[in-house]
């Protein structure tokens, strides 16, 4: 019964944008308030029509209901109850159901909470979103029917993919999905916009706080994503280029360029026809990522199925909205007035540059990714790999970091160019400092140029606070600076990483010390353990450096259903930096492999990610807050 | 500055970047794809040197070797056509096993063996990498050519 409920509601959920779609045509094209004024209410319902087909399917997983094909497929009764729940979305259908049920709630969200767009863009703007959600609740139903049963059920199910089995599933899709999603209403408001011929700063406003929303969740999404894959692969590599991770970066990539263009249109009403393309490309980004991810194109953790009819099915729906907006772009840009203009060197203008190294960022990324699959098509087999990224993105990105540093200390509109080199004298030194410095112990040209630059950076990124009074400055003020920050946190720990890492790979007996960085490890013995799903064998390690000495316990583990053996590193955090241990195979003379690696600093990358978006939310509360002073002073006046 | 102007200015900026990403990209993916090779493909073509390349294949049956190291392993690579020796000092993947595929990712030397700097073996069970399964699948359908 609950599979058929499942159905039944998604269903319901897929009439429901239909009509929204519907409703919102007639309520703009026939000026008909009191139709227009009945989307809201629609869109809230289809959201939660949505999410109840979410959490029946979460129910059949933790029923372990062997008659649905899904949970057959993808579950085992045997398995943890986190990931038997987690495990809902760690396959194809349901993680579709996943993103349309986000889709949902993020249309639902902006039913109830967006008051200060007017009433027709908003109509405009659910409209777009129910457009978006019809694709995908087609999808769902007509090709990925996450409720189909099997008859006759099953006895038990195949399991869940070992390398899935990890707290990080309950996390990082959902996280990254609302990113993600989150585009999509980005997108939905520059459609509405176009549509009404409303763009401007009000527009921008209204529209700032979502795409904040989304890049917040992009940025722990992909931060979570790049820890989980660092511990679990047992590569010691915390991003590998690979498409799928490509596939994150791009929409992130996108969004923080949006991001600034959007706060210049809507504090100095310019880059009216840019922000709106921005919002366009950011939501193509995640669709491409989407269909990369889904189409099972690529090969890797995330491609579930191989099913060239759904790949195909996403690639028209990717035609489909992206050629929609852009025709809608071409048709009503003519319309947007130009909006003010400002001086190169000003704030804008270092907002633009930013904006442009971006773009060209996501260009060089987004060919990088593209790039096998279409030589595919000429059967053409290659794969484009970190040495093309690091190369081609690398200064580019070195760059923007310069920029980064530069553009807050700029002046709105206009800006005295000595004025500016008297404020930047300061992180200069600190770069100059830095690049010094690390000639003594020269890690590569990259990593040196990255660490110089981090210094500067971090040094640069507080001085707007400087001679401010602290209490009185904004929190998206302070969002800003703790943002900037995160990045040269990460920039640090990055370089670092590339330049300091230490790797030692040994076969060594019990007994045996094996050296790396300030550690050294000796294998104390290889003991068997038994886990709810899994047995292993797990290495005692003891790592001493100096008088301390720690326990790590690495494993070698083996999955019945599916059977599947994985390397479960084990790793020591310290202050400056990790030791990370991965177990091998035994060589059959009484010898096992240890990889030992020793990353100074390496936590700094993934620190970093959080405070960057730990520095959105606080600009998000900042803008929320103010908005809302802003609204009450406006009803008492 | 003219309103006009100024966005005209910016298209033009923006055309630039998307150029320069364009031009950024080629250039370095000259140099730095790695290209999918079958043994076959290299006695075919010849040795690719001086560049990272992706060698796919099974691993043939007993080839498998570990050094005294206890680190090092060798093995051979076959299509069904070619073979190619294969050495790699590492932790191997969990599912690298005899009569299975693999694609090593590496460099070729000019006594033809290849040199891995890393091994992708199938993530699971169900799971093939798609250039081997195409390979495979290539080299089967060659097959009846190849004995005439």
């Amino acid at each position: 019964m609950i599979a058929e409920a499942g159905l039944a509601a998604l269903w319901f959920a897929g009439a429901l944008a239909a009509l929204q779609l519907v409703m919102a045509a007639i309520g703009i094209a026939r000026d008909r308030d009191d139709v227009a004024a009945a989307v809201r209410p629609v869109a809230i319902v289809q959201g939660l029509l949505a999410l109840l087909a979410m959490a029946l399917l979460i129910e059949l997983f933790l029923d372990s209901d062997m008659s649905v094909k899904l949970v057959v497929e993808n579950s085992h009764s045997a398995k943890p109850w986190l990931y038997k729940f987690a495990g809902a979305w760690g396959n194809h259908e349901g993680s579709m159901l996943l993103w349309v049920t986000i889709l949902g709630l993020a249309g639902g969200a902006v039913a109830i909470f967006e008051r200060s767009l007017p009433e027709r863009t908003l109509t405009a703007t659910l409209g777009a979103q129910a457009t978006i959600a019809l694709g995908f609740y087609a999808f769902l139903l007509f090709s990925s029917n996450p409720f189909a049963r099997l008859n006759p059920s099953a006895p038990d199910g195949l399991g869940l993919n070992p390398l899935l089995q990890d707290p990080g599933l309950a996390f990082h899709p959902p996280t990254l999905y609302t990113g993600y999603v989150g585009l999509s209403v980005a997108f939905s408001f520059a459609v509405g916009a176009l549509v009404t011929r409303d763009v401007g700063p009000a527009f921008a406003k209204a529209m700032r706080p979502w795409v904040l929303i989304a890049w917040i969740f992009l940025t722990l999404g992909i931060t979570a994503g790049s820890y989980w894959a660092y511990y679990e692969l047992g590569w010691g590599g915390w991003w590998f280029w690979d498409p799928v991770e490509n596939a994150s970066l791009m929409p992130w990539l996108a969004a923080t360029a949006l991001l600034h263009s959007v706060t210049v249109l809507a504090t100095r009403d310019g880059l009216r026809a840019w922000t709106i393309m921005l919002a366009v490309v950011a939501f193509s980004m995640s669709m491409i990522g989407t269909f990369l991810v889904r189409s099972g194109i690529l090969t890797s953790v995330h491609a579930f199925a191989v099913d060239p009819e759904r790949g195909a099915f996403i690639l028209a729906l990717l035609a489909i909205y992206i050629g929609g907006a852009l025709a809608l772009f071409a048709a009503r840009i003519g319309t947007v007035r130009a909006g003010t203009t400002f001086d190169p060197v000003s704030r804008e203008g270092g907002l633009v540059a930013n904006n442009l190294l971006l773009s060209v960022i996501l260009g060089i990324v987004l060919i990088g990714t593209l790039y096998p699959i279409v030589a595919a098509s000429f059967d053409v087999q290659l794969s484009v790999g970190p040495p093309f990224f690091n190369k081609a993105a690398g200064p580019i990105a070195l760059l923007l970091v310069a920029v980064m540093a530069v553009g807050p200390l700029l002046r709105w509109r206009r800006d005295d160019a000595k004025a500016v080199l008297r404020r930047v004298i300061l992180p200069i030194g600190a770069t100059l400092a830095a690049a010094i410095a690390l000639l003594f112990v020269w890690p590569g040209v990259l990593p040196w140029a990255g660490l110089s630059l981090a210094a500067g950076l971090a040094v640069a990124s507080v001085a707007p606070l400087r001679k401010r009074n602290l209490r009185r400055t904004p929190l998206f003020t302070y969002g800003m600076v703790i943002a900037h920050l995160g990045i040269a946190v990460s920039l640090a720990g990055m370089a670092s990483d590339r330049a300091f890492t230490q790797e030692t790979l040994v076969a060594v007996r019990t007994g045996e010390p094996a050296r790396v960085g300030p550690y050294t490890v000796t294998l104390d013995g290889i003991s068997p353990v038994i886990g709810q799903n899994w047995s292993a064998l797990e290495a005692r390690l003891t790592a001493t450096r100096g008088a301390s000495e720690r326990i790590l316990r690495p494993q070698l583990r083996f999955f019945a259903n599916p059977p599947t053996s994985t390397n479960e590193s084990a790793i020591l955090t310290v202050l400056d930096g990790q030791l990370y241990t991965v177990l091998g195979q035994p060589d059959g003379q009484g010898r096992w492999q240890l990889r030992l690696w020793w990353k100074p600093f390496v936590t700094l990358i993934w620190f970093g990610g959080v405070l960057v978006a730990l520095g959105g939310m606080l600009s998000l509360l900042g803008r929320v807050r103010r908005e809302r002073r802003t609204t009450m002073r406006n009803q008492w006046a | 500055m003219k309103a006009k102007h100024q966005r005209l200015t910016l298209a033009l900026l923006a055309l630039g970047a998307v150029v320069v990403a364009g031009l950024l990209a080629m250039s370095a993916l000259k140099d730095q794809a790695a290209f999918f090779y079958a043994p076959s493909d290299v006695r075919r073509d010849g040795l690719p040197l001086g560049r990272a390349v992706r060698l796919g294949g099974m691993v043939e049956g007993g080839s498998v070797k570990r050094a005294a190291d206890g680190i090092t392993v060798h093995f051979v690579v076959t299509d069904g056509q070619a073979t190619t020796p294969v050495v790699f000092a590492g932790i191997v993947p969990d599912l690298f096993r005899e009569k299975s595929g693999v694609v090593a990712e590496g460099q070729f030397q000019p006594n033809g063996s290849f040199v891995a700097s890393n091994l992708l073996a199938k993530h699971d069970e169900k799971y093939m990498p798609p250039e081997m399964a195409g390979k495979m699948h290539e080299t089967k359908t060659l097959e009846p050519d190849a004995k005439q």
